[in-house]
């Protein structure tokens, strides 16, 4: 469609947006008695890992600062989240981090090029829960189960979190980034959302709202902000790049739900790595500020018609669809004078783009025509219908139980999965992406050598891997730069030596 | 904060498509059997004591 190398007038100076997907899953124990969710976390992560690992490799905790602080300062009275090092912590043979956190399984993708990839390694990181409760149902007594939602809400007031990760130039000014991913993150729900019924909001009961667009609003609290456990942020500042940081920062994304929808997921990482871009290139108009953004958010949210507008703080008034037709205006642009070679190339950008734009007329013009895309209008179609069939108010408990059993990853009870939602993946790649790393990124050094040198391994992480080869001291190899690593880099390498220590020899440190 | 507000939606872009009209006969009638099939399907896949279930489903606070 677009000639890009001929019409690419300003070559981009972005980062190339790697990006990785953490969830946080809900899990039960169920007909238990007296249970403990971390310790079933704990062991549902460990019943996975005895099974398909060759040896545990743990996580080397070195490099974790999460109270660092991306404005330049760090907040005394903020409650940064503390390092668990005691939990179980794995590293798995895909490249991917699998752990207990805060009383929840955890499993953070590996980095990835581009948005296609991810999802593909999101949709790999439901199988790995899902064989995890099959492993972990076969050691648990007769008649309990324990069971994994890819949620982010009990309804009872308690949240857990979806983040996305994107990997950013160092060298924008933290606050260009807030200025303008702000309105985006507002209003992005509207196609991001998992929708969820009722609000956990204080005061606000069925009466107020029946169902809404995302599971998260009502725990967002403040604009800005490290914390992510409570006084939750739209934006929030954790500032530890796993990487070199002279060069990258990583943008720690916190809003977002877990989607069951892969084109969700798909386009809610390709888009916002697509506005990303465009901060790093600097390419960016006046901005649609709201006055309040939380207050906003939460409009937003509430409103499953998408009839508000909501004001700005300029005093115009624009709906949330108004804004996002902006930024899909500006991302077309984008393409056409620096191409999107940053987000993975044009075949998927322009896809990405494509899919935001047909997003965003359905929204418009028939949004239950997106019933098969977006988590939230199929819910809204079921539950209406639901409602209809028996009878029965927005408050009961029948819905409430919809509302979970949609999440939930039983493949004989989810409901996701059997109304019809369109696939972005293929099955054979996710069976891949279970087992074997993502080639374009360091993720790949680091599962292949989890791979073949499980037994020399004394500890990874996201930028380095602690070797053991029988010398004293051990060795560190440090994986500063995402994009080296990989499969183009390291590939034969990896195939010819047959120890670490060969390993470690020929790479010259 | 959740307000019920009429408010008019907002003028559509200008290049926009036309909507059509969905005939109300057939298409609707295919849409509300695909429905019901759907929510016979999911009558027999939810949890059999709804109320218990969603009272049991208690999660710790998670970033």
């Amino acid at each position: 469609m677009f000639g890009v190398e001929d019409r690419v007038t300003s070559p981009s100076m972005a980062v190339h947006k790697i990006v990785g997907i953490e969830t946080e899953f809900g899990i039960l124990h169920r007909h238990a008695g007296d249970s403990n969710p971390v310790a079933a976390s704990s062991m549902i992560i460990n019943a996975y890992v005895n099974g398909h690992l060759d040896r545990r490799v743990g996580w080397d905790f070195e490099d974790e600062h999460p109270g660092i602080d991306a404005r330049g300062f760090n907040e005394f009275d903020a409650l940064a989240p503390e390092v668990e090092t005691h939990l179980v912590n794995a590293v798995l043979t895909n490249g991917a981090r699998y752990y207990v956190d805060h009383a929840h399984p955890e499993l953070s993708t590996p980095e990835c090029t581009d948005a296609l990839q991810c999802v593909t390694y999101d949709r790999a990181a439901e199988e790995i829960l899902i064989a995890s409760m099959a492993a972990a149902n076969d050691l648990l007594p007769e008649g309990e189960e324990l069971v994994i939602h890819k949620n982010n809400s009990d309804g009872k007031g308690n949240s857990y979190g979806c983040h996305e990760n994107y990997l950013v130039d160092r060298n924008v000014p933290f606050g260009r980034i807030v200025t303008h991913i702000m309105p985006f993150f507002v209003t992005r729900q509207i196609w991001t959302g998992a929708g969820k019924v009722g609000s956990e909001a204080h005061g606000l009961g069925a009466e107020d709202v029946t169902m809404q667009i995302t599971q998260r609003a009502d725990f967002f609290e403040e604009e800005v902000g490290l914390e992510t456990t409570l006084k939750r942020p739209i934006v929030n500042t954790r500032d530890e790049p796993h990487a070199d940081t002279k060069k990258y920062r990583r943008l720690h994304v916190i809003i977002g739900d877990a989607n069951m929808s892969e084109v969700q997921t798909y386009l809610k990482l390709g888009a916002t790595s697509i506005v990303l871009a465009m901060i790093d290139d600097d390419v960016v108009p006046q901005p649609l500020t709201f006055k309040t953004p939380v207050k906003t958010l939460r409009e937003v949210s509430y409103d499953i018609d998408l009839a508000r507008r909501h004001e700005l703080a300029d005093g115009r008034r624009m709906s949330a669809l108004e804004v996002q037709w902006e930024y899909l205006e500006l991302a077309r642009k984008y393409a056409e004078s620096h191409g999107l070679e940053v987000v993975g190339g044009d075949a998927i950008g322009n896809d990405v783009l494509d899919r935001w734009e047909h997003m965003l007329s359905a929204l418009e013009s028939d949004p239950m025509s997106l019933a098969d895309q977006v988590d939230w209008i199929a819910k809204r179609r079921l539950y209406e219908g639901f409602v209809e069939r028996h009878g029965i108010e927005w408050d009961d408990a029948k819905l409430a139980a919809l509302d979970l059993q949609y999440h939930d990853l039983r493949p004989d009870k989810c409901l996701a999965r059997r109304i019809g939602l369109q696939r972005i993946t293929d099955d054979a790649d996710v069976g891949l992406a279970v087992d074997q790393p993502p080639p374009t990124t360091r993720a790949y050094f680091r599962g292949r050598c989890l791979d073949k040198f499980p037994d020399q391994i004394v500890a990874a992480n996201w930028d380095s891997m602690v070797f053991d080869v029988g010398g004293d001291p051990l060795r560190r190899v440090p994986m500063l730069e995402p994009l080296r690593g990989t499969e183009a880099h390291v590939g034969s390498l990896l195939d010819d030596c047959d120890d670490a220590a060969e390993l470690l020899r020929r790479l010259g440190s | 904060m959740a307000e019920r507000e009429q408010i008019r939606k907002p003028a559509p872009r200008e290049e926009e498509t036309e909507v059509d009209e969905v005939a109300p006969s057939e298409t609707g009638q295919e849409l509300k059997a695909e429905l019901d099939d759907l929510l016979d399907e999911i009558d027999d896949v939810l949890e059999t004591n709804a109320e218990e279930f969603v009272k049991n489903y208690v999660q710790k606070g998670g970033q």
